[in-house]
């Protein structure tokens, strides 16, 4: 640093960095970043929206996967660039917003400004010979209009539209609100899956979902203690598109393990609700109810199993394994719904409710691997150390038989893809929301402006300003006129 | 009974097609026979040269052009009315219903402002973008009436969807007069207005108009936004997850939060405005389009 360079000093550059962000031109620049910074995770899979097609970036591209890893292009809106962006914005805003509440809120307890002492000078100065009442007529106008007034020897000083500065700062604070409503969602939020068999019941603790995300300030005590039991699901499909028309699920609902239970319908636009906790119908499939018996004819399993759909017509694949069997038995299934004419070896359903259902097996046995601690998936099994038996097409109530045991399709039942999602910040993103458009309707749609009255021996002079020059003051002006009664 | 509206619905569709096509016939009329060939009573001024236009000479013809717009946007109506009864809802549940109802909003715009300035210069160009995406609309993306997915059937398709398509159009509206805007202001750069310009609005009406609609559907856009993470939240689960449209409309919201920032705090005027104005209007369109057809995410319903 050369000697002549004045010293501004830690404090002073802190200053200086201060007013540099919470200027006008660094907050527009912010919020366009905000808006560029926005684009790539449109254009790439996101994590959180689609973890498959990320995983398929991965298999394909590996460098490509590893680079976008690099710079969060796959976790965008969670990446710390964006949220450095965000949050420099938001900083920069409340550095704006706050000094200008302060002011706003001194100046709308002021007076209005004196009346300036050359009225001619200003825009709409009109002058005429009046009768002497016309102050008294102003006063009652402006009162009439609600404005605020100041009167000092024989002139009136009136002001109005401070509305378009509170809905502006309403609008900015509202924004904050919104995010802060976000964060504490995020932080104390969680979501969980779990498929429930229709007759079965699901309890809301930790254990029971098949996948829970939660947020960082989580705690599990405030699980709400419900349970809800699936009574019934009924799936509507258009039978020429074959697009889904109506699903309805009936369930049976209990607030607390000792509240008395409530019957209840759930759609798909209308979520069940307990507190802040709301649950979801988001998604159906198909159980083939089997019973699997060992070479002695023991029952080595049944029960429901749900298969996953692969396809709109509900075209479902799953596993069962029966490690209870002598040897331990596998079956790598797909069930069809109802089943189409099929090629070698495959099959299609071509329509998504069960009309025609079908079940095809390939029956493996061997070591499951499921005591080696290894974590499996329960929709596949790992054939690669196991020995093929066979394969089998089977209707409902059919047998397949082999000499480790057989396999029996007992029926199916339908399940539901319950989604528990509790999310406390919702309502302070609601609130913020609401008063963000009150707020930016009354800053758009009202106009700060001020009108003088002067009297000097019966003399009348009337003349306004409009902020941001502003159109119509010059009509508001010549109602008052009217009212003052001037001859034209 | 469904069937028998579907078709009714698309003859009227088709017919305010025939009928936007006559007064864009009428529109290019009134423009061409306006100009008046040089007479040999100019020699003496010495402009024998330059062709001058004279509007009045078309007054008539420019009448039945708004006549055959205020028709157009008639049947249009009655076609998007009918489309909803056959289907038994509000017609915005596929592309070709967006098309057609946002071809409407954009007419009704139009109109709407016409009530108050002389925009008949716009009616050339109005008139022909309805009939392109009407014309798209019957060909490409026509889809047989049908019943919702699940997912759609709430009050808040009504709410969500004609406060977006109403946004859409007026947002278009304003872009359209920032490119005039622009096309104008170069041509000033260089000297005159053509003959042909003259009757158009000055610039600084221009300017002020652009910006004007902005301001008046920004919080209808904003409302738009907010109404449809309401919607996903109770059908999806989350009121904001950044699928890919939720993204898009958060960029438009931002550039047109930026764009009124510069006009009103900034004090950005004309040409840097007007581009800034077209690129917030682009987001919108980039949205429609591509996130409607090759897009990813929970809002493709285009049913192409």
């Amino acid at each position: 640093m050369s000697e002549n360079t004045p010293e501004i000093g830690t404090v002073g550059l802190l200053r200086f960095m201060w007013r540099q962000l919470t200027s006008m031109r660094t907050a527009l620049v912010l919020l366009m970043m905000l808006g560029v910074a926005a684009i790539p995770g449109s254009f790439i899979p996101q994590r959180s929206q689609n973890p498959i097609a990320v995983s398929d970036v991965f298999a394909t591209s590996p460098t490509k996967a590893l680079w976008y890893e690099r710079f969060s292009l796959f976790d965008v809106y969670s990446s710390p660039w964006f949220s450095a962006i965000y949050i420099l914005l938001f900083i920069s805003l409340i550095g704006c917003v706050l000094p200008r509440s302060f002011e706003h809120y001194k100046a709308s307890r002021a007076l209005p400004p004196l009346t300036p002492k050359n009225l001619s000078r200003m825009e709409h100065h009109t002058e005429w010979k009046g009768t002497g009442d016309e102050l008294k007529l102003a006063r009652a106008w402006f009162k009439k209009n609600r404005f605020r007034v100041r009167e000092l020897d024989g002139s009136i000083s009136a002001e109005k539209g401070f509305t378009r500065e509170t809905g502006n700062l309403f609008f900015h604070l509202a924004l904050v609100l919104i995010l802060v409503g976000v964060s504490f969602g995020s932080l104390f939020g969680m979501r969980g899956d779990a498929i429930v068999n229709v007759g079965e019941r699901f309890i809301n603790t930790p254990t029971t979902f098949d996948s829970l995300s939660f947020g960082k300030l989580f705690n599990e005590k405030s699980l709400e203690p419900f349970s809800i039991e699936v009574d019934k699901f009924v799936g509507k499909y258009n039978p020429v598109t074959n697009a889904p028309e109506d699903y309805t699920l009936s369930v049976t609902v209990k607030d607390t393990p000792e509240s008395a239970p409530v019957k209840k319908i759930v759609k798909v636009n209308s979520p069940l609700s307990f507190g802040s906790t709301r649950v979801y119908l988001q998604a159906n499939g198909y159980s083939p109810i089997v019973t699997v018996r060992d070479s002695v004819g023991n029952v080595a399993f049944q029960g429901p199993v749900p298969f996953l759909p692969q396809d709109s017509n509900l075209t479902s694949t799953g596993a069962i394994k029966v490690p209870d069997a002598i040897p331990q038995l596998g079956f790598v299934g797909s069930f069809f719904p109802t089943i189409g004419r099929a090629d070698e070896g495959g099959g299609i359903s071509v329509f998504p409710e069960a009309l025609d259902p079908q079940l095809f097996l390939g029956a493996w046995t061997g070591d499951l691997g499921l005591d080696n601690g290894r974590p499996q998936s329960v929709y596949r099994i790992d054939t690669d150390t196991l020995t093929k038996i066979g394969l089998k097409s089977l209707a409902p109530g059919e047998t397949y038989e082999f000499a480790e045991g057989s396999i029996t399709f007992e029926t199916y039942i339908p399940w539901v893809n319950l989604q528990v999602v509790k999310d406390p910040g919702k309502s302070y993103a609601l609130l913020g929301s609401i008063v963000a458009i009150l707020g930016l309707l009354a800053s758009l749609f009202t106009r700060r402006r001020r009108i003088w009255v002067s009297v000097t021996k019966k003399n009348i002079q009337v003349a306004g300003l409009a902020k941001n020059a502003a159109p119509g003051l010059e009509i508001e002006i010549a109602q008052l006129i009217r009212a003052l009664g001037r001859a034209e | 009974m469904s069937t028998t509206w579907a078709y009714i619905s698309n003859y009227l569709v088709y017919s305010s097609m025939g009928v936007f096509a006559l007064a864009f016939i009428a529109h290019t009329y009134e423009t061409a026979f306006a100009v008046r060939a040089p007479h040999l009573a100019d020699s003496a001024k010495g402009n024998l040269r330059t062709k001058t236009f004279d509007y009045t000479r078309t007054e008539k013809i420019a009448r039945i052009a708004t006549a055959m717009m205020i028709l157009g946007f008639l049947l249009l109506l009655a076609g998007v009315v009918g489309r909803g009864i056959s289907a038994g809802r509000v017609p915005w549940g596929n592309m070709y219903e967006f098309s057609i109802t946002g071809a409407l909003a954009f007419t009704g715009a139009y109109l709407g402002a016409l009530r108050k300035y002389d925009l008949r210069w716009l009616g050339l160009f109005v008139s022909i973008s309805v009939l392109l995406t009407l014309g798209t609309a019957v060909t490409v993306l026509y889809v047989p009436s049908a019943p919702l997915v699940p997912a759609l059937k709430s009050t808040w398709l009504v709410i969500h969807v004609a406060a977006a398509i109403i946004s859409g159009g007026i947002f278009l509206l304003s872009n359209v007069i920032a490119g005039a805007f622009l096309f104008l202001d170069s041509m000033e750069r260089k000297g005159e207005r053509a003959p042909w310009a003259k009757r158009l609005p000055s610039l600084d009406t221009l300017d002020q108009l652009s910006y004007r609609l902005v301001a008046f559907v920004f919080p209808l856009w904003t409302f738009a936004v907010i109404a449809g993470a309401i919607w996903a939240e109770s059908a999806w689960g989350r009121y904001w997850g950044w699928d890919p449209k939720e993204t898009w409309a958060f960029i438009t919201w931002v550039a047109y939060a930026a764009y009124l920032h510069a006009r009103v705090t900034v004090g950005w005027r004309g040409r840097r405005a007007a581009w800034l104005c077209i690129f917030a209007g682009s987001t919108f369109l980039f949205n429609y389009v591509y996130v409607n057809v090759w897009g990813t995410g929970k809002h493709t319903y285009s049913g192409l």
